[in-house]
């Protein structure tokens, strides 16, 4: 595969190219870029990068690419340190091996925060690699060598390229305590840098997982229980047998797969296959509902507890209390779930998109009683993850049709499949209760409840340390529905009932929604309530920024604005939505954001982040509404289940704040205060509150 | 299974599938025209947008047999070396994410430049309302759209 893709280029390269190499400039065929030639050696460094006779470096990005770009940053951390051309670096994928990789996961937002430090040092240790090779062949001392976009100097003039060096360097000891760069010296990091999978993607070529083709390979369908609780007790597939390219139909567990030579023909199978399962009384959205109603009304387990709330709510001139809610979401990432599998008595060949490719891997290993060293799991570009394809289910199910059949597998979720078959994001309820004494909030609560997904609260988050009386509670109530890690987890709905219930108190107590966040914050800056595990200084900051870039409080008119800020992921994001009234209706217009993450890596590819966060959680506060009747969902597909729109997308103005601090998340914390801004802006323009997600179901109420 | 000739990005291919197979399987698992992606199959996400006829289509609802003599056009053939100005601008503003849904609303959008090369923003949110990316490219998308427009 590797070497196809070498020769390809050396063919193709004064033209055009393959998805990979950056050097070429696409744009116009006019470039007087020094394009390099294809290498035909390449020498191994270290595992993060090779490099070619001809200079060209090739940089493996370790961890899996969900659309977070990591397959561009990381690759950008070692060129920076390796001080080579970004014009000059090929990126592939690495492998999964974690004794030359650490954390190769896509999760929490983490791939830079936990990469900056090894990544910068593997390019680091190269290049000190290279000058100390330079150095010795012209008999000087390293410290007398400098490097520059690949290029080794050395004193009288004496220069040479990586590429000529790298052999030698590849025999030079590995340093241990190489210096890394200073932020101001920095020349890639901080640079627009555009996506190293853009000509793929744009010209249509086989990188995602569900493109995956091999030798011999069969596409597999499975049909799984309608509704959760519900176990197979027979089933009749006479019909689905007699469809030309069905080739077998296996029973595995509790689910039945059909092999076919192709997925049209899988999927009829799966249709025409007569199944019959358990009856029973399986859950619906509303015994979800009574079940956290139930709960809420009991305290559940106290998370954190600082002064004494219910004395301060006895005290108090005043109590609000206020309850939230939000449903299960499916993930609908745009690429169903899908893997590829070959089981044989060998070894395990596996493929696809997979947020977790070595937890998988461990949970194949078991599943075929295989030892771990005998599975091998290859990462897929994918389309979409927000947290599903963390959960290998799909990757397991084609390793065992894979078993059974001895065939090369191909297993394709339809869009119902991937569903009524989710990990969802799990419902909950949040009930907020503040107690007001003279003006002031001097008692705050939140009894939280969620369905199957254990703690539903952040209870060291804001605004802890803010209150003198503070009390967070969690509960959770069992389900037999899946659930599990969904962009933003927890945060994604609960920033939203907290920023809207903080606006609630602050109207009143009379006071500006900005003006009253940064007093509770004041509170834990100065004289802080119990442990203090954020920083009130970075919060402030995005609000204050946030506020000024919007004109908060300074618009008049049809624009009615929302304040939410909220800290997740490491990272501090404020947001101001902008709402105006259209023949009636509240439309949102547009979105300013302000985010604290750090020292920004790549620029244009990090504002795509930040507007596809914002855009992503109002179009599912706005619009996603996600039921169960009888254990099973029926939203089983778009026609029956909203999502955003380009012409409900609002403009979005980011600005980020100028830090030299190492990088925190960005593929998730924009997410969180979007819901919360959109809610309380909604409120200005409507005077009306939304308690329950997805708004629309009240906004429709209102026209 | 039955066999068709088909016309696609200029050459014609022969296949043999089910007739009520839709044309995107029929690109995808036969013709290894794997640009062109399954979404939902019952087009309501766009992302198996393709050109028949040069007009946009959910290649996911047109069985394979209706197709007769159509010209197909997927994303692997819009242009010869990448070069469509949709293409050009999408470059230009780094517009995926997962990437998973663009080829489709490149498509999208290159079938409504054809007709109209100058859309307005109502026109152009209208033709890619059927496009949906959950990664939230939206914004990007329409930059692109306008910027390949003022190409034109």
């Amino acid at each position: 595969m590797t070497e196809l893709r070498r020769r390809s280029f050396l063919k193709i390269s004064g033209l055009t190219a393959g998805g990979f190499f950056i050097g070429f400039n696409f744009t116009g065929c006019k470039s007087s870029v020094d394009v390099k030639a294809m290498p035909t050696e390449w020498t191994d460094i270290n595992a993060f990068l090779q490099i070619g006779d001809t200079g060209i470096v090739t940089i493996f990005s370790p961890n899996p690419e969900i659309g977070q770009n990591i397959k561009t940053s990381m690759p950008m951390l070692v060129a920076e340190e390796l001080d080579v051309a970004w014009k000059d670096v090929m990126v592939k994928q690495a492998p999964l091996d974690l004794v030359k990789y650490t954390r190769q996961v896509a999760g929490g937002s983490q791939s830079i925060r936990q990469g900056w430090e090894s990544l910068r040092t593997a390019g680091a240790t190269a290049r000190q690699m290279l000058v100390n090779a330079a150095a010795k062949s012209w008999g000087v001392d390293p410290s007398l060598c400098s490097t520059n976009e690949g290029i080794v100097s050395g004193p009288d003039n004496k220069t040479i390229g990586y590429g000529e060096l790298a052999k030698l360097a590849a025999q030079e000891p590995v340093p241990t305590d190489v210096k890394l760069k200073e932020v101001k010296d920095f020349k890639i990091i901080s640079k627009d840098t555009k996506n190293v999978d853009i000509e793929g993607i744009i010209t249509g070529k086989s990188l995602f997982g569900i493109d995956t083709k091999r030798e011999g390979m069969r596409y597999a369908s499975v049909l799984r229980p309608p509704s959760f609780g519900q176990e197979l007790i027979a089933y009749d597939d006479t019909e689905a047998k007699a469809i030309v390219g069905v080739e077998r139909i296996e029973k595995f567990g509790n689910k039945i797969a059909i092999i076919a030579t192709d997925t049209w023909s899988a999927m009829k199978g799966q249709k025409a296959l007569k199944a019959t399962w358990t009856e029973g009384n399986f859950e619906s959205t509303t015994f979800h509902d009574e079940k956290m109603a139930e709960s809420l009304s009991k305290k559940g387990e106290t998370k954190r507890e600082d002064g004494d709330t219910a004395k301060a709510m006895k005290l108090a001139d005043r109590i609000i209390e206020k309850t939230y809610e939000a449903p299960f979401l499916p993930h609908s990432c745009l690429e169903p779930m899908n893997f590829f599998a070959h089981v044989t008595e060998e070894k395990a060949d596996l493929y696809g998109p997979i947020q977790t490719p070595d937890w998988t891997r461990s949970r194949v290993a078991e599943l075929l009683e295989m030892e771990k060293e005998k599975v091998f799991i290859g990462m897929s570009r994918m389309g979409g993850g927000f947290g599903r394809r963390l959960y290998g289910d799909f990757a397991l199910e084609a390793a065992e049709v894979s078993k059974i059949t001895g065939l090369p597998i191909q297993l394709v979720f339809s869009r119902e499949d991937d569903m009524t078959a989710g990990t969802y994001r799990p419902a909950s309820k949040y009930k907020f209760r503040a107690a007001i004494k003279d003006g002031q909030m001097t008692a705050y609560e939140l009894d939280g409840v969620i369905m199957n997904n254990g703690n539903s609260t952040r209870e060291q988050n804001f605004p802890a340390c803010c209150v003198e009386n503070y009390k967070v509670t969690s509960s959770n109530v069992e389900s037999n529905i899946t659930t599990g890690a969904w962009r933003a987890p927890i945060a994604n709905f609960l920033a939203c009932a907290e920023q809207s219930f903080i606006d609630e108190v602050a109207e009143a107590v009379d006071k500006d929604p900005v003006a009253f966040r940064l007093e509770l914050l004041e509170r834990a800056k100065t004289n802080p309530v119990g442990d203090l595990e954020y920083d009130p200084d970075k919060m402030i900051g995005v609000i204050k920024l946030a506020a000024e870039k919007s004109g908060w409080g300074t618009k008049v008119g049809n624009v009615h604005q929302g304040f939410s800020v909220y800290y997740s992921h490491n990272s501090y994001v404020a947001e101001v939505a902008e709402v105006a009234m259209e023949t009636g209706s509240p439309v949102v217009k547009k979105v300013y954001c302000a985010v604290d993450c750090g020292i920004v890596v790549n620029p244009i590819a990090a504002l795509n982040q930040v507007e596809g966060g914002i855009i992503d959680g109002i179009g599912h506060a706005m619009y996603s509404e996600f039921k169960f009747e009888n254990g099973r969902t029926t939203r089983t597909n778009f026609d029956k289940y909203r999502m955003i729109k380009m012409s409900e997308a609002p403009e979005v103005e980011t600005h980020f704040v100028q830090s030299e601090n190492d990088p925190t998340g960005l593929g998730e914390p924009t997410l969180p205060p979007a819901g919360g801004a959109v809610a309380n802006a909604l409120y200005q323009a409507t005077r009306q509150r939304h308690y329950r997600q997805p708004f629309i179901q009240d906004i429709s109420l209102l026209g | 299974m039955q066999k068709f000739i088909l016309r696609v990005n200029g050459e014609t291919k022969e296949v043999e599938s089910h007739s009520d197979s839709p044309l995107l399987w029929v690109l995808r698992d036969h013709l290894d025209l794997v640009g062109t992606k399954y979404g939902c199959g019952i087009a309501q996400c766009g992302a198996c947008t393709v050109h028949l006829d040069g007009k946009a289509v959910r290649s996911c609802q047109v069985p394979v047999s209706a197709i007769g003599d159509s010209k197909i056009k997927t994303i692997e053939g819009l242009s010869k070396d990448a070069t469509h100005v949709l293409q050009e601008a999408w470059r230009e503003h780094d517009v995926p994410q997962c990437g998973y849904c663009q080829a489709g609303q490149i498509m999208s959008a290159a079938s409504l430049l054809e007709t109209n090369k100058r859309p307005s923003d109502e026109e152009i949110d209208t033709a890619m309302a059927g496009n949906i990316c959950r990664c939230g490219t939206y914004l990007r998308i329409k930059a692109a759209i306008k910027t390949a427009s003022s190409n034109l």
